[in-house]
């Protein structure tokens, strides 16, 4: 009975707070004449993105996508460095070379205890702006590298794909099949399967295939220099760089040490049982030690990786359009405050969902299966 | 019922560290640098990069690099518009702090001293570990006495060392009785040192900048999350369905989202909360709002990892004893999840302290704002200075971030060793 008396009377207290906070909110939104509908997503968005074709006239609910988007391009993109150069580093620190364990050590303590806002704004302000003027670029005809960014070569379209890409879907199942053929040779026989490679030797030659057989739809595009900047070829911009390196350095630090101490968690008797079959180390690492580290390095991993997708928010303080930095011009044009940090958190908690949801996944695959 | 009276067997040895072997140096450089042909390709290669990096950043630290902006603005950096008049308040508060902290960690080693003695915790680290823990913050003091170039501020610094050593030297001759309390008398310090800056006329917070300011953030964030965080944590665990659900709900919201968008509750929502017509708080105490709603969601859960860690039996025993549920919580759990979470909480410490340079993105003056300011000044404008203030900037985080964690290690090993 008290229990629930006092269940009550909690939740009455929770609530009642809530309620006065909002009831407050929509007080002073009607007095400013705001109103609480979430109708200002479907105005015109009255901003232009940049390096997107995002059209000024086109609704912020779209602004917003075009933010989301961003956001995705460079989480992914970071949490892929940072992943390979974590793992680097995390079993560089326990190399048996004395200077290459002081080394990743150095790195990790260097990046791991600096705020990672100040990291991007470093690169950002002090690297990648700092960088001679297009007219003095370094161009070394397919890469341009000036203040503005990175140009490099890219493909561009020049006929029909739709062959293309008939033979490469062809190509992409023909490349399974012989995946699934080299696995069950493999199991037969014990010859080494090399399904990986075989795989993309299939792919690769659908590729070419399609190329010549498609009236070669496709070829590539060289990045021009000109007085004003560069044409052609694909632009890597001063912003995403700078958010992209930052995330990378500091997150593959975090990750480091996760490796480290995932690796240091398998039992030493497995090492030696490697070492006792007389596999070389490359092999006792690849196929003892960090098969095994890395069923207890996923949830703290997934942590990292959720905390790279949040501070990629940062963007919005070297002014990358990711969605953080899209909201913020949105409130600064005129759209209601509350409404906006309130689409704002909802798409974030739509990557942390999505993020636990994968990871919970690959959880579950690798879980040991107790005998 | 006999009983045994444990306290006159011997006493378990301590785990022994392994004898140190003496290694001749031509072995060492074998063993460590040239034991496969890889391995001394490997060394090669680093050593020249090493090398060349060494050579890049000396060269711009004491060569190149053009250290006058932080000279001319070291003041601002600092304190930022802190009144002339008023900074006798903060020397006068780090003198408390320094004679405090210094009483506290004297009788911490006491009473350390005395568990070694009766071998229940194992004695760690050699011979130069008090050289190596202060080693970065006097190296960052120097830094920060040369560029200041200032004999008063020499001194009087010097003179708070003094009463440091002086506070640690007499901490370890107070009774073992009183040791217990200088923790608190710590706190008392934190207290008081804060009081006489902005009391009786004193300066308000909503004026400070630089690092004073992203120390109060951290501080004042994490001494008032740290309340929350325990309610929240507790309301989580509790058997009452109601409590937990909305505790859980407002942990994993906070949790799901980055700290800037909590800052922007704080920066741009905050004043929507309030009755029409109340004046809306300073932007630094918007900003202390969001830190703390934010910091408390994460603290919640270091302290869930306490209670969990505190084993069934201890609230079995209290239940026996007939103890009600609060103090079953109050006196029997939360001092033994406490313990087990203070290294896991001083990371959460570490990591607000960086976060706080976040609160630039609103538009406040600390150490980042700072920074950012005074490569705007006319003098200084344009001239690629960037390069050198940032990298100020990031050593005082460093610093503060480095001997921190080391810290939290020993306490880590310290803590775990303790354990009965």
């Amino acid at each position: 009975m008290l229990r629930v008396v006092f269940q009550l009377v909690f939740l009455v207290l929770v609530v009642g707070v809530v309620l006065y906070l909002y009831s407050n909110v929509l007080r002073n939104l009607d007095r400013l004449g705001i109103g609480t509908s979430f109708g200002f997503l479907d105005e015109s968005a009255g901003f232009s993105i940049a390096n997107s074709d995002f059209d000024p006239s086109a609704n912020l609910f779209a602004a917003i996508l075009v933010g989301v988007q961003n956001t995705a391009i460079v989480s992914f993109a970071g949490i892929a460095l940072a992943t390979v150069i974590g793992v680097i580093v995390g079993v560089a620190r326990l190399s048996t070379n004395w200077l290459v364990r002081r080394t990743a050590a150095g790195y990790v303590e260097t990046l791991r205890n600096v705020p990672v806002l100040i990291i991007i704004l470093f690169w950002y302000l002090a690297v990648i702006l700092q960088l001679p003027p297009i007219q003095r670029a370094v161009d070394w005809g397919w890469l341009v590298l000036s203040n503005r960014g990175l140009v490099v070569v890219w493909l561009e379209r020049t006929g029909d794909l739709a062959v293309f890409l008939a033979v490469l879907g062809a190509g992409a199942v023909l490349a399974a099949a012989v995946s699934v053929w080299r696995t069950r040779r493999f199991d037969a026989t014990g010859q080494p399967h090399r399904r990986l490679l075989w795989a993309a030797g299939v792919l690769v030659a659908a590729v070419v295939l399609g190329f010549f057989a498609g009236g070669r739809p496709f070829g590539l595009s060289l990045p021009e220099r000109g007085e004003l900047g560069t044409e052609h070829g694909f632009l890597l911009s001063p912003e995403y760089g700078a958010i992209l390196i930052g995330l990378t350095l500091y997150t593959s630090s975090h990750i480091a040490e996760i490796v480290r101490g995932s690796i240091l968690a398998v039992p030493r008797g497995q090492t030696e049982a490697a070492n006792a079959l007389g596999l070389s180390p490359f092999a006792r690492l690849r196929y003892v030690v960090l098969p095994q580290a890395t069923r207890i390095m996923i949830p703290p991993l997934a942590n990292q990786y959720l905390n790279l997708v949040k501070n990629s928010s940062l963007g919005v303080a070297i002014a990358y359009p990711e969605v953080t930095r899209v909201i913020r011009i949105a409130i600064g044009q005129q759209a209601p405050a509350p409404q906006s940090v309130l689409v704002l958190m909802l798409v974030y908690l739509c990557f942390s969902l999505g993020i636990s949801l994968v990871t919970n996944l690959v959880n579950r695959r690798l879980a040991l299966r107790e005998r | 019922m006999t009983s045994i009276r444990v306290d006159t067997l011997e006493p378990l040895p301590g785990r022994e560290e392994p004898p140190r072997r003496h290694v001749p140096p031509g072995r060492w450089l074998r063993e460590n640098l040239f034991s496969t042909w890889y391995n001394s390709v490997l060394t090669v290669l680093f050593a020249a990069l090493l090398g060349l990096l060494l050579y890049r950043v000396g060269r711009f630290v004491f060569v190149d690099g053009r250290w006058e902006i932080i000279e001319r603005n070291l003041r601002l950096l600092l304190v930022f518009r802190f009144p002339d008049d008023a900074l006798w308040r903060l020397w006068t508060a780090m003198y408390v702090l320094a004679g405090t902290f210094g009483l506290a960690a004297g009788a911490a080693a006491t009473v350390r001293r005395a568990e070694v003695a009766a071998g229940r915790a194992r004695p760690i680290g050699g011979r130069f570990l008090p050289l190596r823990r202060v080693a970065p913050v006097v190296v960052l003091a120097a830094v920060l006495l040369w560029l200041a170039g200032s004999v008063g501020a020499t001194l009087l610094v010097a003179g708070a060392a003094a009463v440091a050593v002086l506070g640690r030297l007499a901490g370890t001759l107070l009774p073992r009785r009183y040791a217990k309390w200088t923790a608190v008398l710590a706190l008392v310090g934190l207290a008081a040192a804060f009081g006489i800056v902005i009391g009786l006329g004193g300066v308000s917070p909503r004026t400070w900048g630089g690092l004073l300011l992203t120390i109060y953030l951290a501080i004042g964030g994490i001494a008032i999350s740290f309340p929350l965080g325990v309610l929240l944590a507790l309301g989580r665990r509790s058997s009452l369905p109601a409590v937990r659900v909305v505790c859980v709900t407002y942990i994993e919201i906070i949790r799901g989202v980055p700290l800037i968008t909590v800052l922007f509750v704080g920066y741009l929502i905050i004043g929507f909360t309030l009755p029409p017509g109340t004046p809306t708080p300073s932007v630094v105490t918007r900003a202390m709002i969001g830190i703390i709603l934010f910091t408390a969601a994460y603290v919640a859960e270091i302290v869930r990892g306490g209670l969990q860690s505190v084993p069934r039996g201890q609230y079995e025993a209290a239940q026996a004893l007939g103890l009600s549920p609060v103090k079953t919580t109050w006196l029997i759990v939360l001092p033994q999840a406490l313990r087990a979470v203070i290294p896991a909480m001083v990371g959460q410490f570490i990591s607000l302290f960086k976060d706080t340079s976040l609160v630039f993105i609103i538009g406040l003056t600390e150490l980042l704002g700072v920074a950012d300011l005074i490569t705007k000044q006319r003098e200084f404008t344009a001239q690629g200075l960037i390069f050198e203030t940032l990298l100020f900037v990031s050593l005082l985080y460093w610093v503060g971030s480095y001997s921190m964690s080391r810290e939290s290690q020993r306490l880590e090993r310290r803590l775990g060793v303790g354990e009965r």
